[in-house]
């Protein structure tokens, strides 16, 4: 699982980069790239900073079974 | 010293020529900050206005138990304690960067005297105090009229129950309760310390359906 991002939405503003606890993040020629998914904590800040919307972390929604 | 290009990107002085922007400019410092330093303190006098230039600060209250409530998230060309600077009271939250920070600083009493001289800028600080306002308005709103954190549980319920999708962003779940993505943030956050929620990594976990009922009740 890794956060989901939406290039068309993206600026390239690179707040989210800026903002990643986990190193994740990195814009290569103004794209933003995931460069390791796995080891995404989901602090989902990345999602808080963008305003448009270009990068999101869902969360699975279950019952405790 | 700023350059009139760096101050020109601030809204408060898009309208100025050039020969005021080099007027301006020579009153503003910039700093620098590192991720998790702190700005300013809640409480504290306020001496200075911030614009940040890059980065995210985050400004906060804290309750006498030690909770953080987020206020707002600060992103380049915002502006940092503009309640505290203009009213004259103390900061009204705290500040801190959220990642690296650049900011330019000017004095409040060099602030004043450039806004009385110039009418313009003070339309911008109205313009985007008014801004503000409206948005700090709807969140009053949220909290006092419409139980947020019930319409939360309840597309917790439905999502776990029937999914129409196989999972759900904190955006997509704001768009669906009709508030702020902040709000079903903080709903997630109250149901979690409520033991209704576990939320793991990339999951929401329900411990407690009946509990997410009442609340949707």
């Amino acid at each position: 699982m890794r956060p989901l991002i939406n290039l068309d939405k993206c600026d390239g503003c690179g707040l989210c980069v800026a903002v990643c606890c986990s190193n994740i993040l990195k814009m290569v020629d103004k794209n933003l790239v995931i460069v390791d998914g796995d080891g995404c904590d989901w602090c989902a800040l990345c999602e808080a900073v963008c305003i448009s919307g270009a990068i999101v972390c869902p969360l699975e929604i279950v019952l405790n079974s | 010293m700023l350059e009139p290009g760096l101050l020109r990107a601030i809204p408060y002085f898009s309208e100025l020529s050039d020969e005021e922007l080099n007027e301006v400019g020579q009153y503003f410092f910039e700093e620098s900050y590192v991720r998790d330093e702190i700005i300013f303190l809640e409480g504290d006098e306020a001496r200075n206005l911030y614009f940040v230039a890059s980065g995210v600060v985050k400004t906060f209250k804290t309750s006498s138990d030690g909770k953080e409530q987020t206020i707002e998230l600060a992103r380049p060309g915002d502006v940092l304690n503009e309640v505290a600077v203009f009213d004259g009271g103390p900061n009204p939250t705290s500040a801190q960067a959220i990642t690296p920070v650049r900011l330019y600083k000017i004095e409040k009493s060099k602030m004043l005297a450039i806004i009385s001289q110039r009418p313009v800028i003070a339309l911008e600080v109205l313009r985007l105090m008014a801004a503000k306002m409206r948005r700090l308005t709807e969140l009053v709103e949220d909290l006092s009229f419409r139980p947020v954190v019930g319409r939360v549980a309840k597309i917790l319920l439905e999502q776990a129950r029937a999914p129409l999708v196989s999972r759900l962003s904190q955006r997509e779940m704001a768009a669906m309760a009709g508030t702020a993505r902040e709000m079903v943030s903080r709903s997630l956050k109250t149901l979690e310390d409520e033991g209704a929620i576990k939320m793991e990594r990339n999951r929401v976990v329900i411990l407690d359906p009946e509990a997410l009922e009442r609340r949707a009740a």
